[in-house]
């Protein structure tokens, strides 16, 4: 990783500039390559198709956009789900990844490679994961210079966190939200080193681009003015940060009111307030380093108390004003998913929605180990490398650490946000430590042939040291008009090249013995050759399997379970093309994406009371449930049912969350009805309204003539009720493993009956009645 | 009504039409026996007939009349003459082409068999017919639920429809099973085992028609592709790649109310008899890359048998499939080019494939083969043994400037016995092949070339 920094001295430095260029060029390109190659366990154990719940909805919005055109794609209502609400796609999505990739389908088909949208999406995650790894390069280059950021950009190509959101299939935002915020990152920074307006309006772009394709963009307009304060508080203030910042907020929030999902919101809810408050402090800032400038200190400390005395009255009265605002909105002006960020029990208090979802639980100390692998320990280390020196640079990393650690520990979800710093800041520790580790033998082996040859030492030395610090004055010739816009500050020494001169004042100090630096050589290599290993692992064992095939390997082979594909072939091929499926709402995507049918609720859980409905109808006797389905217009109930093969997510497992979402909108369904003891349980022991209960006569029906016991063996148990007939509903489809069954809501009995007694009546008073009887129809 | 001929005022028709009018009057059928075969959804009839010149002159052909019901479910008509005895006998295929006749009574439908050599007075020629009928066989009860097994009508006639006179005539009904819920008597006829037999019939005259139904169980696969597109992709670089769009259905008796798993699970045999989910491909051999898929992905039920005649590609649908349901699903193969393509004497070369489905015992409905041919091929034609509709259309590939010229083929109301070899004649010049490879390696020289000139030329305004 350190490969370029470590170039023995000696060679023309022009020649040697050139080909560390084109070293780090062909390393980046491998770690591309890497990035790119190792998310594609999933299309080569399994097969290029999408894989998990989202997605389906990701890839059914862009085979929209690539048959319609983008001035369709935005007044999309879409009247196959949610019924009999619809849903408006084009105001509601995040739609920077299906216009990514919607525009990599164009562009192909443009040349005449004629690649179908689905392979397109599958293949986007992938490379989108290399792009981000080459961002991670560039915004670590900034940091602490190419070094650190090769060994970054190589962590992050295989970082098991990122794999699991980014493997060839997961068509999901994340996937091109991760390179858009290392990206906006970067050109902060960038901008910040430079002082240039031209990356500043780039770093605008850029976070509009976040804002488009993902709803985490508000990390980003909360972490930057967080750095920023936090530059003013430590006097770090510079025109570079206000290049760097007040640009992005007028652009950024400009840029991001123009997408639809977004829209107001974007001045509007109070995740943006912060970034508002501190373009006001900057502003004040500058004008006091201004006015600063132009008086003498006397009159200047006039003006202080002055204009302390005024602001402290705008400023409170604002404080007033905002307090009210976010007071006045019903949630305090936070979303759930937020609110549920800064209180980590706000979720699971108040919207079981919400922590019903497992990505959205707290996670545990194994998923730390097993998203992020040995850079947790790395990860300290960078940070102390991050203070020494501490830059502008480092400083933001260094606060990114701390709050996307933080934010992790809130969801599982937002490790991912935590990824990407955790490589930064390894490939900083890394690189530094490859650094000083082969620094000192370096100079231990020199000083052994300073033994040899004693009186050469000097003259042998000087030379050298002619020659690094010829080469570290090219280094700052570089730089010079960067050094000479970042004003007087601090004397940030060029990223690059870790300055040699300083290096040799410090160098008798940091020396180590070298054997020990041998040894710690190589277990780090021990280490970053673990950190691969289990990457590999990662994604080929545990991050690859998609969520819609399902396998297991017997004495006997491989065994493939295709049940949910199944099901959603003969629900699209077998079924009127306007028939309504209810199921629960995680399979609401795939239904409409796979099988073209409208269904009730789907994995956009936006109306929380029509998700209830569908649970109480799941969770009510088969009359009532008849009744609400029928309401909906609902013609078919789909169930997902383990118990034949062991298949531990089905809806019986889920149906607790089907009882409490329904029972938050609906008091007559209780949780302590279906708990025996406060025990979930479906065997003997169940209660009577569990048993009683469409799910569960959906999922058991005719169960026990598999085996003649009914064992479960999700449940590892006898099931409670076993021969029962169903009434309202009939079966007209169970997949081959019996994980999807289907059921037909019977026609309305009573009303025909109804119409039979009134032509009866009707004609028992003219002709004999008696053929009326056999055939009422005619 | 020779004053009703000259309104044809065609001088094939005129000659044909003339020509048959001797005939008719001429010929008769000194015996028929007609073997009809209902043990599939395809009717096969074998009608094998002693014709006779009784005329004066001598006659070029013959005409076999069909009734309207059959005539649009005709799939395929062949007729072979047979010389020799016994054992040295020898079939000689003759032309059949379909032929319209003025006066044909109730819509008849007939085809014109030409001899090989004109029968003269007194000759007489024996005839090996093969005709093929699709969708004939009804279903009834028309909705029948899982555990029923499925029963069809046929309807025929008991006696040949023949525009001659036959002296005497025979005709075997073949049922797949012994359940015949009944068939129309018309004596003398009667049944035995799999077998129902109608005649002997003496001295019938022309066009004379006995309508019967037989009702009786038939279980075996009613498959049929409602539409199937072929897409033979030609590369000079050494292979074909086929790709077979599919849309399958039962097109039996429809299925009605409940499908219950655990009944077709454990009683396959009694519950969802008239079901099938077996599918059987038969494929070229030395093919490779096979792929067998839906819009949804990959099916994995499917296994492939390669051999040096043939390979088998044995796969199910996603589904069992009962009466009316559909499925669709995708094959995909890779066979080597030098199996195919030949260069033809007059420098063209020609593609030789094999027309027609698959599948075995399947009947598609509407069938469509597109010859994608290689960027710059000029001059396609297409040589068949039967009439299809075609069409020349431009398609554009991996990276293609021009387009590839695509001929089509379509046909209706195709049937095994339609796999028969066609093929596509076109002019090519193999430089054409170098084009795409020289186009990239120009767009990466290009590349360097712009990123060479890009690192050289300082685009600064004041100079440092």
């Amino acid at each position: 990783m350190a490969a370029v920094e470590s170039l023995p001295p000696g060679t023309p430095s022009a020649m040697r500039n050139a080909f560390g260029t084109v070293l780090s060029a062909l390393i980046l390109v491998l770690i591309g390559v890497l990035a790119f190659s190792i998310r594609l366990f999933s299309v080569i154990k399994y097969e290029s198709v999408i894989h998990e719940f989202d997605p389906y909805f990701n890839y059914r919005v862009t085979q929209f956009l690539s048959k319609n055109g983008i001035y369709e794609f935005w007044n999309w209502f879409d009247d196959r789900t949610w019924y009999p609400l619809g849903r408006v796609i084009g105001g509601t999505v995040y739609p920077g990844l299906t216009l990514t990739a919607g525009t990599i389908w164009w562009v192909l088909n443009a040349i005449n490679i004629p690649l179908s949208v689905e392979t397109v999406c599958v293949f986007t995650a992938p490379v989108f994961s290399a792009f981000a790894s080459w961002a991670t390069y560039l915004l670590t280059k900034e940091v602490k210079g190419s070094g650190a950021g090769l060994a970054a950009a190589a962590l992050l190509a295989m970082v098991p966190s990122y794999i699991s959101r980014s493997v060839a299939g997961s068509y999901d935002n994340e996937a091109v939200a991760i390179f858009a915020l290392i990206f906006t990152f970067y050109l902060y920074i960038k901008t910040l080193n430079t002082g240039s307006l031209f990356y500043a309006t780039l770093n605008a772009i850029a976070y509009f681009y976040m804002v488009c394709s993902w709803g985490g963009y508000t990390f980003i307009i909360n972490l930057i003015p967080m750095h920023v304060l936090l530059c003013i508080v430590t006097g770090r203030y510079s025109p570079r940060l206000y290049i760097a910042y007040a640009p992005l907020v007028v652009l950024g929030t400009l840029l991001a009111a123009l997408v639809p999902v977004v829209g107001f919101n974007a001045v509007l809810t109070s995740e943006h307030f912060a970034s508002f408050l501190v373009f006001i402090i900057i502003h004040v800032v500058a004008l006091v380093y201004y006015i600063k400038g132009i008086l003498t200190p006397k009159m200047f400390k006039v003006a202080v108390t002055l204009v302390v005395s005024i602001g402290l009255v705008v400023c409170l009265i604002v404080v007033a004003v905002l307090v009210a605002l976010v007071a006045s909105s019903p949630t305090g002006g936070w979303s759930g998913r937020s609110l549920s960020l800064l209180d980590p029990t706000y979720a699971s208090k108040y919207i079981p929605i919400i922590a019903s979802v497992s990505e959205h639980q707290p996670p545990t100390w194994p998923s730390y180990f097993m998203d992020i692998n040995v850079l947790a320990f790395l990860v300290p280390a960078g940070i102390i490398a991050c203070f020494s020196p501490l830059s502008d640079a480092s400083s933001f990393v260094v606060l990114y650490i701390v709050m996307s650690v933080y934010f992790s520990g809130v969801m599982v979800r937002l490790m991912l946000v935590l990824a990407p710093a955790a490589c930064i800041m390894s490939g900083i520790a890394l690189s530094q430590a490859f650094d000083v580790f082969t620094g000192s033998i370096k100079y231990q082996l020199s000083s052994k042939s300073k033994d040899d040859a004693e009186d050469n030492t000097s003259t042998k030395n000087a030379p050298k040291d002619d020659a690094s610090s010829g080469k570290a004055d090219k280094g700052e010739e570089v730089a010079k008009e960067r050094l000479s816009k970042k004003g007087k500050k601090k004397e940030r020494e060029p990223a690059e090249k870790p300055s040699v001169k300083s290096k040799i004042v410090k160098k008798k100090a940091l020396v180590l013995p070298l054997e020990a630096s041998i040894v710690a050589l190589l277990l780090l290599i021990m280490l970053g050759a673990f950190y691969v290993i289990h990457c590999v692992w990662a994604a080929a064992e545990a991050y690859s399997a998609p969520s819609i095939v399902l396998t297991s390997q017997s004495h006997d082979g491989l065994h493939v379970f295709d049940d949910f594909r199944e099901s959603y072939a003969w629900l699209s091929h077998n079924t009127d093309v306007d028939d309504k499926v209810a199921s629960w709402w995680d399979y609401g995507y795939q239904t409409t994406a796979m099988a073209n049918r409208t269904v009730i609720v789907d994995n956009n859980t936006w109306n929380n009371t029509h998700i209830a409905t569908v649970g109480t109808a799941m969770s009510s006797p088969e009359k009532a449930a008849w009744e609400i389905f029928n309401s909906l217009d609902v013609k078919y109930v789909l169930v997902v049912f383990g118990g034949v093969i062991g298949y531990p997510s089905d809806d019986i497992n889920k149906f607790l969350w089907m009882v409490r979402i329904g029972g938050g909108e609906f008091p007559h369904i209780k949780e302590a009805d279906y708990l025996r003891d406060g025990q979930y349980r479906i065997d003997s022991e169940a209660t009577p309204t569990m048993l009683n209960c469409l799910m569960y006569k959906l999922c058991y029906y005719r169960f026990v003539e598999t085996d003649g016991k009914g064992y479960d063996r999700v449940r590892r148990t006898e099931i409670g009720k076993k021969h029962f007939k169903l009434t309202h509903f009939e079966e007209v489809f169970t997949s081959h493993h019996w994980m999807v069954r289907i059921y037909k809501l019977k026609p309305q009995k009573n009303r025909i009956r109804g119409r039979v007694k009134k032509l009866k009546q009707k004609t028992t008073s003219g002709v004999s009645s008696k053929s009326v009887k056999k055939n009422p129809w005619m | 009504m020779p004053a009703r001929n000259w309104i044809f005022a065609v001088a094939v028709a005129l000659f044909l039409s003339l020509s048959t009018f001797s005939s008719a009057q001429d010929l008769q059928i000194v015996n028929a026996e007609r073997r009809i075969d209902l043990s599939s959804h395809i009717v096969k009839a074998f009608l094998t007939l002693k014709v006779e010149n009784i005329g004066k002159d001598p006659a070029a052909d013959m005409l076999l009349a069909f009734p309207p019901t059959q005539i649009k479910n005709l799939a395929m008509v062949q007729a072979l003459a047979v010389t020799g005895k016994k054992k040295k006998k020898t079939y000689l295929p003759l032309d059949v082409k379909p032929s319209e006749q003025p006066d044909a009574p109730n819509d008849a439908g007939y085809f014109l068999v030409s001899f090989a050599t004109p029968l003269g007075p007194g000759e007489a020629v024996t005839l090996e017919v093969l005709y093929i009928l699709t969708h004939s066989l009804e279903p009834f009860p028309v909705e029948i639920t899982q555990s029923e097994s499925q029963l069809v009508y046929y309807r025929d006639s008991a006696v040949v429809l023949s525009p001659y006179r036959i002296k005497q005539q025979t005709t075997f009904f073949k049922t797949p099973s012994t359940r015949v819920e009944s068939f129309t008597s018309v004596e003398p006829a009667n049944r035995a085992g799999k077998e129902i037999k109608y005649g002997a019939y003496e001295d019938r005259v022309p066009y004379s028609y006995a309508p019967v139904i037989v009702h009786f169980e038939n279980n075996s696969p009613f498959a049929v592709v409602e539409e199937l597109v072929r897409e033979i992709e030609i590369s000079h670089w050494g292979s074909l790649q086929i790709t077979e769009n599919y849309r399958l259905t039962h097109g039996g008796a429809r299925h009605k109310g409940v499908f219950s798993r655990v009944e077709y699970q454990s009683r396959r045999s009694i519950s969802g008899s008239s079901s099938f989910n077996a599918l059987l491909a038969v494929l070229p051999p030395r093919v490779n890359s096979v792929y067998y898929r839906d819009n949804i992905g990959n099916i994995s039920t499917s296994h492939l048998r390669t051999g040096f005649k043939k390979s088998e590609l044995e796969f199910e649908p996603r589904y069992p499939l009962f009466g009316g349901w559909k499925a669709t699903f995708i094959i995909g193969y890779r066979v080597p080019l030098e199996d195919y393509l030949f260069e033809a004497p007059d420098g063209r070369r020609y593609l030789n494939f094999t027309f027609g489905c698959p599948l075995v015992e399947t009947i598609v409905n509407k069938l469509t083969l597109k010859v994608v041919l290689p960027e710059g091929s000029k001059d396609p034609s297409a040589v068949l043994p039967f009439a299809v509709n075609q069409d020349l259309q431009v398609k554009y590939s991996y990276l293609d400037i021009v387009g590839r010229t695509v001929v089509v083929l379509q046909k209706d109301n195709v049937v095994p016995t339609h796999n028969v070899p066609f093929q596509v004649y076109y002019t090519f010049k193999p430089i054409y092949m170098l084009a795409e490879p020289l186009m990239l390696v120009s767009a990466f020289f290009f590349v360097f070339v712009t990123s060479l000139a890009y690192v050289h030329i300082d685009l600064n305004i004041v100079k440092k």
